[in-house]
């Protein structure tokens, strides 16, 4: 469904992704893992445009978006949740989830949509009015997940979904990662917290400045020591001592 | 007599807000002062005083001309003088807005010449009564039309999807191109709408003071602009509440100092509020 062909990218002389390959076939959960750094969220914005891609090829779903702006590509089924939330913090909650479907015709499915999403996370029903920015963090996590899927996606990705949230909205936020994955949503989720990632994840890449160092199935990946010791934290004290 | 000169400056300051509008919801999604924004005005009272005297078109069709004249010489200028500098220096679309501004105030010089026009359509205006106060019809017709403008602008920006999709340009350009909103056709709606204002501001004080002149918008370009700086620049409340108060504050020193100091008390509240409170009334966005 979306495959990446020696993708390079990186901002002004800088290049963050040196050469990287990828795929993400429909139905598939596919997790993006690494330190800081690593060029995980450039690869997320060099697929959606909003980095320009230097060379290589980003294919989704049989159509070459290397040259396309941003803005057409989410009508193509791409939608990104992006790093930090960034809901629209002034504009109230139901207006963020109206402008996640900006570029859609369907004016009533729309409002079907709108009207099961809010059904489906009733805290959205209930915030509906308020400035999206009063929202807690793990709530507007929620929001910008809810924006992106009245997108209608084909193709979901997420970065860094769990960053700067408690426990408790994490295993929330997974909770509803793993319902979209039932219910056969395509996923690509980029993420710091390997763990709980690798266990929702059918496969995963592991990504070190700018290059796929390792690739596997989920169970794979979670048994490799490497990727123990540097992303699980296990076997720190055979490390140490 | 404070009465009359709270209702003069209602009016004045209407049409400030008018323009003031402009400022900020260009402010807003570019980050940019168009200091050509004075020059829109001007053009919606040439293009609506032109139309009129021609005898060809009705007052109402002459008023929507103007304002609609405004607004596209608004968007071209948004194409030639400030798309091609985007993401240099921000003090490059500064100088390119003060070069357009005299361009346009040269060019309108070379096409009418200096002299003043007179509104071609008489209003017949009385002062009635309204609760005890004296209120000239033209007045209180000037300022109902200049509220309305207003209310229908917030409302746009309220309750309609592109008014939001402007906002969210503002607020976050990259996030809102992901939600497929395309960032320079939002610049291009805002310059429209902004510059459809500064015409109609331009129109009614065009009747108000009965004189349509090339440089008549210098000195409200500049006013609207202390009152953009005032109510908060980027705040679409604040820059209404900022034009309505500087009306009102010009009109009471002209009143109660010196007519001679009106022009100065725009400039003087500028000063204050940059060195005292230089996020304006309601805080306005900052770049």
């Amino acid at each position: 469904m979306l495959t990446l062909k020696s993708v390079q990218a990186g901002y002004g002389r800088l290049v963050v992704l040196k050469g990287v390959s990828l795929h993400v076939r429909a139905g598939e959960v596919v997790t993006l893992i690494g330190g800081n750094g690593a060029g995980k969220s450039t690869l997320l914005k060099a697929v959606c445009g909003l980095v320009p891609v230097r060379r290589g090829v980003v294919e989704f779903a049989g159509q070459d978006l290397t040259r396309l702006p941003a803005e057409r590509i989410v009508s193509l089924g791409l939608a990104l949740v992006p790093e930090g939330r960034r809901v629209f913090a002034s504009l109230s909650v139901a207006a963020n989830l109206e402008l996640g479907a900006f570029h859609r015709r369907d004016r009533q499915q729309v409002r079907r949509d709108l009207e099961e999403l809010m059904a489906r996370f009733p805290l959205l029903r209930e915030r509906a009015g308020q400035p999206a920015g009063t929202l807690s963090g793990g709530e507007q996590q929620i929001l910008a997940i809810a924006r992106a899927l009245m997108s209608r996606p084909r193709l979901l990705m997420l970065d860094e979904p769990s960053m700067g949230l408690a426990p408790k909205m994490l295993a929330q936020v997974y909770e509803i990662l793993g319902e979209l994955k039932r219910a056969g949503t395509t996923l690509l989720l980029v993420e710091q917290n390997a763990r709980a990632a690798l266990k929702l994840a059918d496969r995963g890449y592991v990504l070190e400045t700018g290059r796929i160092i390792l690739q596997g199935s989920a169970a794979e990946l979670q048994e490799d020591p490497e990727v123990q010791r540097a992303y699980l934290g296990k076997g720190y004290r055979e490390v140490w001592e | 007599m404070f009465v009359q000169q709270l209702i003069n400056g209602l009016t004045t300051g209407a049409a400030y807000a008018l323009i003031a509008l402009g400022y900020t919801m260009i402010y807003g999604i570019l980050g940019l002062i168009n200091f050509a924004q004075g020059e829109l005005y001007m053009c919606g009272a040439f293009v609506a005083v032109l139309l009129l005297a021609s005898g060809q078109v009705g007052f109402v069709g002459a008023f929507l001309a103007g304002m609609l004249a405004a607004a596209l010489l608004g968007v071209a200028l948004e194409r030639v003088a400030f798309r091609p500098l985007r993401g240099s220096h921000p003090l490059v679309p500064l100088l390119s807005a003060i070069g357009a501004s005299i361009f346009l105030q040269s060019l309108a010089l070379l096409l009418f010449g200096p002299s003043d026009r007179p509104f071609p359509v008489q209003f017949e205006f009385r002062t009635v009564e309204l609760a005890g106060l004296p209120v000239s019809t033209l007045q209180g017709l000037i300022l109902l039309t200049a509220l309305g403008f207003m209310v229908l602008l917030l409302a746009f920006v309220k309750y309609t999807t592109y008014g939001k999709a402007i906002i969210a340009c503002a607020l976050d350009r990259d996030t809102a191109r992901l939600m497929g909103i395309n960032v320079d056709r939002m610049v291009a709606l805002t310059f429209f709408l902004g510059s459809a204002l500064s015409g109609a501001a331009g129109i009614l004080m065009a009747i108000y003071y009965n004189a349509t002149y090339p440089r008549m918008g210098l000195l409200p370009g500049l006013k609207a602009f202390s009152a953009a700086i005032l109510g908060g620049v980027g705040s679409i409340p604040g820059a209404i509440l900022g034009g309505l108060l500087l009306g009102v504050a010009e009109s009471l020193g002209a009143g109660y100092l010196s007519s001679g100091y009106k022009d100065a008390v725009a400039f003087v509240i500028l000063i204050l509020v940059l060195l005292l409170r230089p996020q304006g009334i309601l805080k306005g966005k900052g770049h």
